[in-house]
């Protein structure tokens, strides 16, 4: 501990969670949205190697921020958890246990000779057994909230502002308002436009689905004509 | 060599850190053996060929012989899950009770039946009240049938070949609706709709199966329990004194009742049913 009661490390950990690309997640009525911002790709790379999006379970879906590594490690073991569950319990894993378990994992690290913090901040959705959805953060601290809808990463306070202002049960009430406030959010921080966004839909009892990127396309005009005619509409009434 | 060390989660198997292992049991699992039994083992090479010497039955110079002497059963029924056992001890041919507690009661909605050992099943079913309370203080919710005979069945498979002797059925009622596993100290666990385990097992099955009907209503299920009891303690002479009822209902399971066999054969004999309370 610092003299003034604060974990250094952890707090270190949790700014290089900031300057990770955005992560921002959306709880809706029928579906979770997972929306992460795609780091613009090397010439020669390959595309398909850059995954920030990745399942945990059949209906356990997950974005982060942070080290990318990190994350690889817990991926690993709460995909272990994930399947050593259904084995032992028969059952899937509830949202709130695997939550539960990579923030003990994530704990257990601020707590332990010679390791350090993770140094990811997960966004972790999907619909739980009984069909509901739910939508967790977890910090390098060990910590996991409930959240209706949250963004975790660079720039996450502007976005957490903006959902805090457009998030209206109404909205997320259908799948595609869902997805559309999703991608307005992350339009908000993401500079080189849609070309780099990735999105996730997950549905109560279907696979995930990602968006490809003519849908992103079609919606991403479809916020921006909105955004005109707003504008239009606020120079008409001056 | 420590049992506790048998005992090992597959994640911590596949992902083997040394600092885990120093708090591997503060983190709630599914897969969490938060009792480490550091149980004595005989301080010899091999533990489980030692112990067969022992009571395998088998073996010539058989020094102690474990007696299955018992009758129980479960089955489920539309109202739910109905328990009967009997509750005579034997050692050998000496009958050391008639006044035994064969039914375990886990907790509200979940009851375990004894038959092998007594002491291996009445220990191990504590072992999983424990076990299913810290599953409902950690997650929030009721353990599953299936996951509590996950549980046990699990337990007791860590010390297969070691001469444990429980064959037992849970009965209760989760939101798969009424659940029976039977496990025993193989490891064998199954699921089913009646079960029958002792050495008056086959007469009991004989009646239960001729009668078991999903269809019946409670007081003819209680009844078919009670009868299919009588008839293994009247034949079997390893079962005998008192038949306890239980039925295991969507709020929990409720004692029905404990009726003293001699007392059943005199009503049966005349032809007569016990009169419905």
């Amino acid at each position: 501990f610092s003299p003034d009661g604060h974990l250094l490390q952890v707090e270190y950990a949790q700014e290089a969670v900031r300057k990770g690309s955005t992560a921002v997640g959306v709880r809706g009525a029928n579906a979770v949205v997972l929306g992460v911002e795609k780091k613009s790709v090397a010439k020669l790379q390959e595309e398909r190697t850059v995954r920030k999006i990745c399942l945990l379970d059949d209906h356990v879906v997950m974005a982060f921020a942070g080290l990318t590594a990190d994350a690889r490690i817990l991926i690993n073991r709460a995909q272990i958890e994930c399947q050593s569950h259904k084995l032992t319990v028969e059952d899937p894993v509830t949202l709130e246990y695997i939550t539960r378990y990579i923030a003990g994992l994530k704990q257990k690290y601020t707590q332990s000779n010679g390791r350090r913090p993770f140094g990811i901040s997960c966004l972790i959705g999907g619909f739980d057994y009984d069909g509901k959805p739910h939508l967790y953060q977890t910090e390098p601290s060990g910590i996991y909230y409930e959240w209706k809808a949250n963004a975790t990463g660079r720039s996450a306070k502007t976005v957490r502002e903006f959902l805090e202002k457009y998030y209206t049960t109404e909205e997320v009430a259908t799948e595609a308002g869902t997805v559309k406030l999703a991608i307005r959010a992350l339009l908000e921080v993401v500079q080189s436009g849609q070309k780099n966004l990735e999105i996730a839909v997950m549905r109560h009892g279907e696979p995930l689905v990602m968006l490809d990127s003519d849908t992103i396309e079609k919606c991403v005009t479809e916020i921006e004509k909105e955004k005109e005619e707003e504008a239009e509409k606020k120079k008409q009434k001056k | 060599m420590l049992f506790s060390e048998k005992t090992r989660t597959l994640d911590s198997i596949l992902n083997a850190d040394p600092v885990d292992s120093l708090f591997s049991d503060l983190l709630p699992t599914a897969n969490n053996n938060l009792a480490r039994h550091n149980f004595e083992v005989a301080p010899v090479k091999e533990a489980t060929s030692f112990v067969k010497k022992w009571n395998n039955s088998c073996h010539e110079n058989l020094k102690i012989k474990f007696n299955h002497g018992t009758t129980t059963l479960g089955f489920i029924y539309q109202g739910g899950v109905i328990v009967a056992v009997d509750s005579r001890a034997t050692a050998g041919s000496y009958i050391a009770s008639q006044t035994v507690k064969k039914v375990i009661e886990i907790n509200p909605y979940l009851l375990g039946t004894m038959a092998g050992g007594a002491a291996d099943c009445s220990f191990w079913e504590r072992q999983l009240a424990l076990q299913c309370r810290l599953h409902e203080l950690r997650n929030k919710d009721r353990i599953s049938v299936a996951a509590a005979s996950k549980v046990l069945a699990n337990m007791v498979y860590s010390y297969k070949g070691m001469g444990l002797s429980m064959g037992t059925m849970l009965a209760g009622w989760d939101k798969r609706g009424p659940g029976l596993y039977y496990v025993d100290n193989d490891g064998t666990r199954l699921k089913g709709k009646l079960f029958s385990v002792g050495s008056g097992s086959t007469y009991a099955y004989g009646v239960l199966d001729a009668e078991y009907d999903n269809e019946l209503h409670d007081e003819a299920a209680r009844e078919l329990g009670r009868r299919a009891i009588y008839h293994a303690a009247h034949r079997d002479a390893m079962s005998g004194g008192f038949v306890s009822v239980y039925h295991v209902k969507e709020d929990g399971w409720e004692f029905v009742s404990r009726t003293d066999v001699a007392e059943l054969h005199s009503i049966y004999k005349t032809d007569q049913f016990l009169p419905v309370s």
